[in-house]
């Protein structure tokens, strides 16, 4: 399953409920979501426990937009929408966590 | 007389309306030769971050209005030092030249104004 | 939808006739945009279009006239930053008509 992120983790809680109900598969970080996979974002221990989990993406043009390009933790892989396309297509699902 | 207005902005830029709609009407409220200050806290200090390139996701880069706001006589950008190192950020990552204070002192300075305007 | 013509060209604008498309313009629909305002097009008048023009691309607004007349003072000196000199450019308001010549949108907090 993908499992499709959109809110900053500042504004929900979406991330500890993906870590505690996510069974595998992958995420990815759109929108207001990206800023958790920023460098010094106090969320960004949680993107690194998920990535321990599943691989995590984030879409960079989300990234750009907000001028946080520069700032992406590691462990985490930066996609377009080409790439967002992909893993739409790769999962056999997708949970948006809305 | 002119009154204390001050506009409190708590969310992500782009990811929702209320920034470009927040400031949208700092530039209208500008018209009324009021004393208009800005305030950052949570998510909105994002909006202040440096270098923003939205072309990606076709919607207007609004990072640019925020520095010509000295021109419409507002100049006051407060930013909460909490929600600002939570975040990473630095002043330095910021377009405009802002204040920085505790929580406590932000919660002053809304407590002297007129009236505010949340977003 | 409202239209303009200019050479051969069909141009979108809006109801009040400001360009919606930024990308449309050029110095001929400019032209074309100053005729409709009934304004006759000199070298000042091409300067304060310029200004407004090279304001937006640095900060996304489209100033109203207490802004405009203060920012061209900046630039070009108290003579030409001030409302008679803008207004007997632009007689109909220089930040409204300016603004629709250099093809931007009507300034925010211009009623």
């Amino acid at each position: 399953m993908l499992h499709i992120i959109n809110k900053s983790p500042f504004d929900r809680p979406t991330l500890d409920t993906v870590l505690r109900v996510a069974q595998g598969g992958a995420a990815l970080l759109i929108e207001d979501a990206v800023v958790a996979a920023t460098r010094g974002c106090i969320a960004a221990n949680k993107v690194v426990e998920l990535a321990k989990k599943m691989p995590v993406y984030v879409l960079g043009p989300d990234l750009e937009a907000r001028g946080l390009a520069d700032r992406v933790i590691e462990g985490v892989q930066v996609v377009g929408y080409d790439g967002f396309v992909n893993l739409v297509a790769e999962h056999r699902n997708c949970q948006s966590w809305l | 007389m002119a009154k204390k207005f001050m506009f409190v902005n708590r969310k992500a830029p782009y990811g929702s309306i209320y920034a470009l709609e927040a400031l949208e009407v700092v530039l209208i409220t500008a018209a009324f030769e009021q004393e208009v200050s800005l305030a950052f806290l949570d998510d909105g200090v994002y909006q202040l971050k440096k270098g923003m390139m939205p072309k990606g996701i076709e919607m207007k880069n609004f990072g640019p209005s925020y520095r010509a706001l000295p021109d419409y006589d507002i100049d006051k950008f407060y930013v909460e030092r909490e929600s600002m190192e939570a975040r990473g950020l630095t002043p330095e990552d910021l377009l405009v030249e802002v204040e920085v204070l505790s929580a406590q002192e932000l919660g002053q300075l809304m407590e002297a104004q007129d009236v505010i305007l949340s977003f | 939808m409202a239209t303009i013509e200019v050479a051969g060209k069909t141009i979108e604008v809006d109801e009040e006739g400001y360009l919606t498309n930024l990308s449309d313009w050029d110095e001929e629909v400019a032209a074309e945009l100053a005729k409709k305002e009934g304004i006759d097009m000199t070298e000042n008048h091409w300067e304060v279009v310029n200004f407004l023009r090279e304001y937006y691309e640095e900060y996304q607004v489209a100033p109203p006239i207490r802004v405009l007349t203060k920012a061209i003072a900046k630039k070009l000196g108290p003579e030409k930053g001030n409302s008679d000199y803008l207004y007997e450019l632009f007689p109909y308001g220089p930040a409204k008509q300016a603004c629709k010549i250099a093809g931007l949108p009507k300034p925010t907090g211009c009623v």
